[in-house]
């Protein structure tokens, strides 16, 4: 370091020294910095249990340094649940793409919010299936090409797109639901204060808290990171807008 | 009169994906496209040394955390 | 002397699953089964334990893989269609190598079948079920009592192997009401370094998976099993024998049908037949060994299988014997459970 100068910005501790796998400019990557940042500034290393998904994130176990379950394809709900059931003081995540949240593991997703459950749901919804190299997924945009749609989504025979922040914050038990993304700096920084906001949410016990990621994936879509963000708010934005869509704690503070 | 601020990229852990460059408001960094590391990607540096206003902009978008961001004391 | 109850079978194994300390479990309803949660869900206001009926049997296993792999005393129990659509979670606790107990209360089958007795999970129970390499400990409960006292066994079996264990039972022993004697309970303080409770300083970070990306790691993963297998078929092979010692026709049955059996032997041997039977207690590790024994003895003329299927254990018997002796097999499929009479008749037809 400079002699006058200090640190304002560096790689959190509980960020293994590790490279991540993930594709230049995936906000897969961002988000694991994001959260790290979190369990890092909050103090709760040691109370914090991850769930991974399958998907391109199931190795996110190996930069996280926090103890982590990888769940089967779908059920990091089920498995998140169940942990924070035995362990309610603890914060507990999942941590699940849009295959994974929103396709084989919906019935998983939708009865954990409806319960209540009080663990943190982190959605990265990148419209495709990443890993298995890009096919359609149940958030693809109308009219998008993936592997599986290559003359694009066509609704009529798909259905739209799903909206699950939107859909999630109809139910009871769900206490905070917000879509943020992290294609400037200023919503980078948002997104971290959702995925902040949430954990302290659930350090409270009020009911489950889901964030959902409007995230890129420059390989699926075949473009370069910087032509991935100008997608996202051409494309993405319009139809999953950002913002909250439901703040119990809000409400009642108000009240 | 020196700079407000300074940042230092891990060129191994860059991906030279750019998002840090083109949301740097002084327009300090670049991808320097003539080099690679040794995963054979181009990799961001700090062009203009006295224009950094430690806003941390870069770190912040950076998404392998590749980026360290020093601001002047006082 | 514990405390003498009359129970349905369903009951006493959700007693004493409380009795031996349980901590969490998740299940879905389903006939034969649904007591258990039942009974749980009535008594939850006296324990501790976390209860949780599930969207699906999907969710339940998956649930029991998260509360296990945080450390916790688990148990599901189902029925047939149910256990099947647990088997990618079975396979994944398998290789994740987490202890918990599973019930299978076993109607007929295949398909939605009927809600009766039957045996004819017996493959899916023994032979693995899910996908991949791996085998659950397997009992074979054949009375209320036997359903208290292996659930005991399977959570201490569970824990010591750091392995799935399944109760093989099926409906009748479910439904039943039998006098039972309930073990005293136990706390249940786990010892499990390894599960994920959060990291603390003192230690690396636990991860629970059943994912090695790499050959030789997944190789080395199944090595690893493999060898805890071995172990247990040393160790954990149960049985019963019955008027054995000069038996010339051995009859073998698992659970429910082992209660006939007793009675075909007894009525056999009013006729003059010398007939014993030998019930493995456990149906995986199978008592391979044991089946070999008799077919070595020359007095030994034939093994017959009996069960409520198309004859899935008699193939584990064969094995076994080796093609020493005959191994016959006769069975009821459909939920019928045969009676003494119709098995000693299938046995004399075979008496030369």
């Amino acid at each position: 370091m400079k002699e006058g100068y200090e640190v304002v910005y560096k790689r959190p501790k509980t960020l293994l020294d590790k490279r991540m796998h993930y594709c230049p400019g995936c906000f897969h990557a961002t988000i694991h910095k994001l959260l790290m940042e979190i369990v890092e500034e909050m103090g709760i290393q040691e109370k914090t249990v991850g769930v991974c998904p399958v998907g391109c994130s199931v190795f996110a176990y190996d930069y996280m340094d926090i103890d982590m379950q990888e769940a089967a394809h779908g059920r990091a709900a089920a498995v998140a649940t169940a942990i924070k059931r035995m362990l309610p003081d603890r914060y507990v995540f999942s941590y699940q793409g849009d295959g994974d949240l929103a396709a084989i593991g919906t019935a998983e997703t939708i009865h954990a919010c409806n319960r209540g459950e009080k663990f943190t749901f982190i959605f990265i919804n990148n419209g495709i299936y990443g890993m298995t190299g890009g096919q359609m997924a149940p958030t693809t945009l109308e009219g998008q090409k993936t592997t599986t749609s290559p003359y694009g989504r066509n609704v009529q025979k798909l259905g739209m797109p799903l909206k699950m922040a939107e859909m999630v914050s109809q139910l009871a038990g769900v206490a905070y639901a917000e879509r943020v993304s992290c294609n400037t700096p200023a919503n980078t920084r948002k997104a971290k204060k959702a995925l902040k906001k949430a954990f302290e949410i659930q350090g409270k016990g009020l009911g489950t808290t889901f964030i959902e990621v409007a995230s890129n994936c420059p390989s699926g879509w075949k473009c370069t990171p910087v032509e991935s963000l100008d997608w996202l708010k051409n494309k993405v934005y319009p139809y999953f807008p950002l913002g909250v869509f439901k703040d119990v704690p809000a409400v009642k503070e108000e009240v | 009169m020196p700079a407000k601020g300074y940042v230092e990229i891990s060129m191994e852990g860059c991906k030279g994906c750019g998002l840090c460059v083109i949301h740097c408001p002084s327009k300090c960094l670049e991808l320097n496209t003539s080099d690679t590391n040794s995963y054979g990607l181009h990799y961001s540096y700090l062009a203009k040394e006295d224009v950094c206003i430690a806003c941390a902009n870069c770190a912040i978008m950076c998404p392998d955390a590749a980026i360290t961001v020093y601001k002047k004391v006082g | 002397m514990g405390e003498i109850k009359f129970m349905k079978g369903n009951e006493a194994l959700a007693e004493a699953a409380i009795r031996s300390g349980l901590q969490g479990y998740f299940g879905y309803p389903i006939t034969p089964q649904s007591e258990v949660v039942e009974y749980l869900a009535m008594q939850e206001p006296n324990h501790n334990y976390v209860l949780i009926q599930a969207e699906s049997e999907v969710a339940s296993v998956n649930m029991v893989y998260g509360a296990a792999a945080a450390g916790a005393r688990v148990m599901t129990t189902t029925s047939s269609p149910g256990f099947s659509l647990m088997q990618e979670g079975v396979s994944y606790i398998a290789c994740a190598e987490l202890p918990c107990v599973f019930a299978n209360i076993v109607r007929g089958g295949p398909g939605l079948g009927t809600i009766q007795a039957s045996q004819g999970d017996y493959f899916q129970a023994v032979k693995g079920g899910g996908h991949g390499d791996y085998h659950l400990i397997v009992l074979a409960p054949n009375s209320v009592q036997e359903m208290v006292d292996h659930c005991r066994l399977a959570f201490e079996l569970a824990d010591k192997y750091r392995n799935p264990v399944m109760l093989l039972s099926d409906g009748s022993i479910g439904q039943m009401m039998e006098k039972v004697v309930l073990p005293e309970p136990i706390p249940y303080k786990p010892d499990k370094p390894w599960a994920t409770t959060g990291k603390t300083p003192d230690r690396k970070r636990n991860i629970i998976t059943s994912l090695y990306i790499q050959s030789e790691d997944m190789e080395k993963k199944n090595q690893t099993i493999q060898a805890k297998y071995q172990e247990i078929t040393k160790n954990e092979i149960r049985y019963e024998k019955y008027r054995v010692d000069d038996a010339e026709i051995i009859i073998s049955a698992f659970g429910l049908t082992s209660r006939i059996c007793k009675k075909v032997v007894d009525l056999a041997r009013e006729e003059g037949i010398k007939m014993g039977l030998f019930r493995p207690i456990t149906v995986w590790p199978f008592p391979t060994d044991q089946f070999a024994e008799f077919a070595a003895q020359d007095r030994v003329k034939f093994f017959l299988s009996a069960e409520m299927n198309a004859g899935q254990m008699v193939e584990d018997i064969r094995l076994s014997v080796n093609g020493k002796k005959p191994v016959y097999f006769y069975g009821r499929q459909g939920g019928i459970v045969p009676t003494p009479e119709e098995i000693l008749n299938a046995a004399k037809g075979h008496l030369k």
